[in-house]
């Protein structure tokens, strides 16, 4: 096996951010359904499936679970994206914020990049043949 | 107080990031100035829960709390993450870690304040 480890050298820190983004996701998430699920309901289910995309990575990318990784980090591509037009071109959906609103905005637009650095970095300690 | 943590947070993420450009781990006086610096997130956290007990006007309790036991994890977790890899990527955990201070002790203020979204 000549496959490198996911969670070493630059893996450090990118499994450093995705458990930041898994943390805040998911207390963001819980606050918004236990408090006032009924004023957003979509939102607010969407908010519930990033965080659950994003402790996913996390766990992937720390325990080196790659089949785990690589499906986490490609829905959290198509999430950010699928969202982020969405909730610009139909915002009365989104009386209140996820995480992947207008492409990630209320977190410097992280989740726009992030999920591409993970596939980059998957694809980057892949079994090598040399 | 948000400006103490965040002055303190300056000077850790300047020094890893100095370390992670030279390619050094964590090393031994970086770690005692992430010690200085968890004590002070520790006693503005002891701050924090007294004046929620303390105050009348309405503040977010449950979003205050939990930001209050976030922003004291950030530095164990993330230093012992960064620790654990001798190479310039642990001390740039540390300087991400340093970072999520500062933003989560803004936040503090704002939800203190009741100026947040």
């Amino acid at each position: 096996m000549s496959e490198r480890s996911t969670s070493t050298g630059p893996g450090r820190v990118l499994v450093a951010v995705y458990a930041i983004f898994a943390l805040s996701a998911t207390a963001r998430s819980v606050v918004q359904i236990a408090t006032d699920f009924d004023a957003a309901p979509l939102a607010y289910t969407l908010s519930a499936f990033a965080a659950a995309v994003y402790i996913a990575a996390t766990v992937g990318l720390a325990r080196g679970i790659r089949p785990l990784a690589w499906t986490a980090c490609a829905v959290e591509a198509v999430g950010v994206f699928t969202v982020g037009t969405i909730s610009v071109v139909a915002s009365e959906d989104f009386p209140d914020a996820t995480v992947w609103s207008v492409y990630g905005q209320g977190y410097g637009y992280v989740p726009a990049v992030l999920p591409f650095l993970g596939l980059v970095w998957l694809w980057r300690t892949r079994e090598s043949r040399e | 107080m948000a400006w103490v943590l965040t002055l303190m947070s300056l000077v850790i993420m300047a020094w890893a990031g100095a370390l992670s450009i030279r390619n050094r781990p964590v090393n031994d006086a970086l770690f005692y100035a992430a010690a200085a610096l968890e004590i002070a997130v520790v006693a503005v956290v002891i701050g924090g829960f007294i004046a929620l007990g303390a105050t009348d006007r309405s503040v977010d309790g449950i979003t205050f709390v939990g930001y209050l036991i976030t922003i004291v994890l950030i530095l164990p977790i993330g230093v012992a993450w960064g620790a654990s890899d001798k190479s310039r990527w642990g001390t740039g955990v540390v300087v991400i870690a340093a970072f999520l201070i500062i933003v989560l002790s803004w936040r503090l203020v704002q939800i203190w304040q009741g100026t947040h979204v």
